[in-house]
């Protein structure tokens, strides 16, 4: 008898299709995963963005992970609220988007104050704070285009939303 | 054939998404810059992934089995719910940043009120949103000061761009009997509220912009939520949904 805990495993591992170093479970796009009581796993994932082009291949490589796993019947559904955050990005999953060149982003949490503070992004392959934004807007919309002033490399930085 | 209250109400801001989906998607190598194409071609993927939210569930409510493909594609014009603001050709790309900030700053007042329906669909998708559109108003707003404030050229664009969409701003606050039982029920946003907010902030923008906010336009009749368009919808739908009506059920 299989375990739920091994279709959550199997659902949890797999990657982001435009962010290739992060796992649905790292970005906090993973919801839940529940048995129905007919015996169906299904899996709850939420979008990063209205129109994420990604949504659906990761609804496909969820059923095919899970399915892999050895459940013979999946059923993968959308949820739009709570709205997704860049704060449920998990500690793992902020690191990994750093070593892969993308700046992860700030948190949202320490803007709530009075005073909305602006904290710099840091450049990730020098580590310098002396960075500009070049673009609002990036190769995918979650992320923005951005600029070391100190090493002069371009990177994307995954906007806090 | 009638369709509830409520799809039709989905409908309507749905297929405002949708078209200006569309247009901005006209812009994709065609912009001023390349990182201009890259921000249009995001803005229309958000604007188009609510579409597809609001599409689907108006076909959901409706119950009569229309997917949201059926919806954006196999409708004629006289079925399509959307204001003229959102139809109106590109022209210059002043003329597209007027309509970003006219538009963009109507729909975040809209959604930031949305996101406290009584229908979870519509909240869940509002709530989503609106923080994607307070980035397009971002965006627009940039844009709108950059030129207007920029060289003799630029603003006269900009001031001219402003000055041919002006007239199909009165239409995004127009309310009727349909959305008016909506509002009762705490599911829909009485548009003509949110004009005083959308004013304050169009003329904050236009004044550091050093534009002029245009004075005595003719208005036109509009219609667009009862499905009467002006002519540039026709040739925009044929454009939209010609590949799909011309190969059926094709998939990929
Ligand atoms: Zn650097």
């Amino acid at each position: 008898m299989l375990s739920l805990d091994e279709a959550r495993a199997a659902a949890a591992a797999v990657l982001d299709p435009e962010l290739p170093v992060l796992s649905i479970a790292d970005l906090g796009i993973l919801r839940d995963v529940a048995m129905a009581d007919d015996g169906r796993v299904v899996v709850s994932i939420t979008p990063t963005y209205s129109g994420c082009p990604a949504m659906d291949v990761i609804r496909r490589d969820v059923e095919d992970a899970v399915h892999a796993a050895g459940f013979d019947r999946v059923e993968v559904r959308t949820v739009l609220s709570p709205a997704w955050t860049t704060d449920w990005l998990t500690e793992s999953g902020r690191q990994a988007l750093q070593d892969y060149g993308i700046a992860p982003p700030s948190r949202r949490t320490t803007s709530t104050g009075p005073v909305a503070l602006s904290l710099s992004v840091r450049c990730p392959q020098c580590g310098s704070p002396d960075t500009r934004e070049s673009s609002r807007f990036g190769s995918t919309a979650c992320k923005s285009l951005w600029v070391c002033n100190a090493c002069r490399e371009p990177f994307d930085h995954m906007k806090a939303i | 054939m009638t369709m509830p209250a409520l799809a039709t109400y989905a409908l309507r801001l749905g297929d405002d998404a949708l078209v200006l989906s569309h247009r901005l998607g006209e812009w994709v190598t065609n912009a001023p810059q390349l990182e201009e194409d890259v921000a249009l071609a995001n803005i229309g993927l958000d604007l188009l992934g609510q579409a597809r939210t609001l599409l689907s569930y108006a076909g959901d409510v409706e119950a009569a089995g229309r997917t949201e493909d059926d919806l954006a594609y196999l409708r004629d014009e006289r079925e399509f719910l959307n204001v003229h603001l959102v139809e109106r050709p590109n022209e210059d790309f002043a003329v597209s940043m007027a309509r970003q900030l006219l538009f963009s700053t109507y729909q975040l007042a809209l959604y930031e009120r949305l996101q406290d329906s009584a229908d979870p669909t519509l909240a869940g998708m509002a709530a989503k949103a609106v923080k994607e559109v307070d980035y397009h108003r971002d965006h627009a707003t940039q844009w709108v000061l950059r030129l207007g404030d920029g060289t003799d050229e630029s603003h006269r664009r900009m001031q001219a761009g402003l000055e041919r969409l002006w007239p199909y701003v009165d239409e995004v606050f127009g309310t009727d009997d349909l959305e008016q039982s909506l509002v009762a029920d705490g599911i829909a946003v009485d548009a003509s509220t949110l004009r005083a907010g959308w004013d304050g902030y169009v003329d904050g923008v236009l004044a550091e912009a050093t534009l002029t906010r245009p004075e005595g336009t003719r208005t036109p009749p509009g219609g667009g939520r009862r499905g009467i368009h002006t002519e540039p919808m026709g040739f925009l739908l044929a454009e939209m949904q010609h590949l799909h009506r011309a190969h059926p059920g094709a998939s990929w």
